[in-house]
């Protein structure tokens, strides 16, 4: 029992890290019909901010928030640099651009940073446990799911209560009428991007607190996690990209937990297959994809 | 000065030349109608005129003004808009999300709370529909709240494509009669329609459209008059 809860903990957490990129790719999906593979770089460039940070003695409080800057910052920089020149270009040049996007940086981190694996230390009480009766709990996975609901409730206000969110909730269904009412291509765009961006940047500080250190691949295989997550809940579908992070999370997590040893290093492969034959019931995923009118 | 000039306007998708040469003006205060088949470049035009299409020749002057190559938006927020073929509503959106979005370009001007009481008169139907999504709106229904949504923007020209389109004729009775006290509230209307007879009795002037071209146009008494616009559009011998 106390095994299962603690194993139920894992998988929300890194469901959580996985619901929060997919959520990125998402929103820049649903307005501009791109999935964006440089997103996992967002993650890198929130490592090596917190990185540096820690190297120049950044006061500790101002980390975070500037970690999360510099992650919207450099998603808007992605988009006003190597997408919006594209607009009106088709799915499959913007497609292949997030990959040289993606490549670029990591070649860059490479050499003007380090092609190794650079320490970034974890306080203590991250890396502690609490009690909860008769559970053992970790601070960092009970941050994870907290952190993911926090983001997951604020975008939902955004997108509910602003402007600019219905906006973008607007141009995800129809964006030439969209554009209709007033509002400017370019400012929603952007702001999927920047949104995209915070999420990656939280996910990014959560990832960098498991595994204590950065490198200039680290962000490849989490955005992989994320746009199977993103597919398995419906592409485009915000809703089904948090469930399918989830979802993707207790699949991982379930079967690192009940494969014998013998089997665990086909662990990835036996989740991926539980993917297909998911996605071989529901072509378009568990929520179903949105498909809208693009630019 | 008109309001709106179109001069010789051409618009292509890839190879295939859907308007050739539409030329027409509009004037403060008019209902002007642009009639024509299926396929004959009307919507197309409306479409570069807002600049949702670009316009490969030609020019597009409103309010003296060359907006010919602007963005759809910027020309909105000069105070022309599109309520386009379809209704296009934000399916998902509640009624009143869809009027927000409306008034985006209003937000600033702080009269939104002034202009939601007017559509709330001009629509009391949207009013008893507020929370809905749109979506579930039956179409009659979507297309006044295409055109509210249009009208949030302030448009000093309104753009209308094919507003009857799909509607039962009670339906179509109760746009048209909106039509009409739209161009009382002071604004000036373009009106794109298959519902020739209609139109012609709403409008002032109208424009016959085929082939991509302006073959015809006059007031409405001269269209409905002409021989050509009675065997082609009226079906009458």
């Amino acid at each position: 029992m106390e095994i299962f809860v603690q194993q139920c903990v894992n998988a929300l957490s890194l469901g959580g890290t996985y619901a929060l990129l997919a959520l990125g790719l998402a929103v820049v999906f649903s307005v501009l019909g791109m999935i964006n593979f440089a997103h996992g770089e967002i993650l890198t460039i929130t490592g090596y901010t917190v990185f540096f940070s820690l190297m120049l003695a950044v006061p500790a409080v101002l980390i975070i928030p500037l970690a999360l800057i510099v992650a919207m910052l450099a998603a808007a920089a992605m988009e006003r640099v190597a997408f919006r020149p594209l607009r009106g270009a088709g799915p499959t040049s913007l497609l292949i651009t997030s990959f040289a996007v993606s490549g670029i940086l990591q070649v860059l981190f490479q050499n003007l940073i380090s092609a190794r694996p650079r320490p970034v230390p974890i306080p203590d009480f991250l890396t502690g446990a609490f009690t909860v009766g008769p559970f053992h709990i970790g601070v960092i996975q009970s941050l994870s799911i907290l952190a993911t609901l926090a983001m997951v409730g604020l975008l939902t206000l955004f997108l509910k209560r602003t402007l600019l969110g219905m906006a973008i909730r607007a141009a995800a269904v129809d964006f030439p009428t969209t554009r209709l009412m007033g509002i400017r291509a370019n400012r929603v765009i952007l702001a999927a991007f920047a949104i995209s961006g915070l999420l990656a940047g939280v996910s990014g500080l959560l990832w960098i607190a498991q595994r204590g250190s950065v490198d200039p691949l680290m962000g490849f295989l989490p955005v992989l996690k994320a746009f199977i997550a993103a597919i398995l809940g419906g592409i485009g579908n915000l809703t089904g990209a948090v469930i399918g992070g989830f979802f993707l999370g207790a699949i991982e997590i379930g079967l690192q937990a009940a494969l014998p040893e013998p089997v665990q290093p086909f662990r990835d492969a036996i989740a991926l297959t539980l993917v297909v034959v998911v996605l071989l019931y529901r072509p378009q995923g568990l929520f179903g994809a949105v498909h809208s009118v693009r630019p | 000065m008109s309001l709106l000039e179109v001069d010789g306007l051409a618009v292509s998708y890839g190879p295939i030349k859907a308007v050739r040469d539409v030329s027409l003006v509009v004037e403060a205060g008019e209902i002007v109608t642009v009639l024509g088949a299926n396929g004959a470049g009307k919507s197309t035009s409306l479409q570069a005129i807002i600049g949702l299409l670009p316009a490969q020749q030609g020019r597009v002057r409103f309010d003296g003004h060359d907006v010919t190559g602007e963005s759809p938006e910027r020309i909105v927020r000069r105070g022309m808009t599109l309520t386009p073929e379809g209704r296009r509503i934000f399916a998902p959106l509640t009624v009143e999300e869809n009027l927000r979005i409306g008034a985006a370009t209003q937000v600033r001007r702080g009269n939104t709370a002034e202009l939601w009481d007017q559509m709330m008169e001009l629509f009391p139907i949207l009013a008893s529909r507020r929370r809905q999504l749109a979506g579930t709106l039956s179409g009659g229904e979507q297309q006044q709240l295409a055109i509210a949504r249009s009208l949030m923007s302030r448009p000093r020209l309104l753009l209308l494509d094919e507003p009857s389109l799909g509607l039962a004729p009670i339906v179509v009775e109760l746009i048209f009669d909106l039509i009409g006290r739209l161009r009382d509230l002071g604004i000036t209307i373009l009106l794109v329609e298959q519902n020739v007879h209609q139109a012609l009795d709403i409008a002032d002037r109208g424009y016959v459209v085929s082939g991509g071209t302006v073959v015809l146009e006059g007031t409405a008494e001269a269209l409905k008059a002409s021989a050509d616009v009675q065997k082609a559009y009226l079906g009458q011998a």
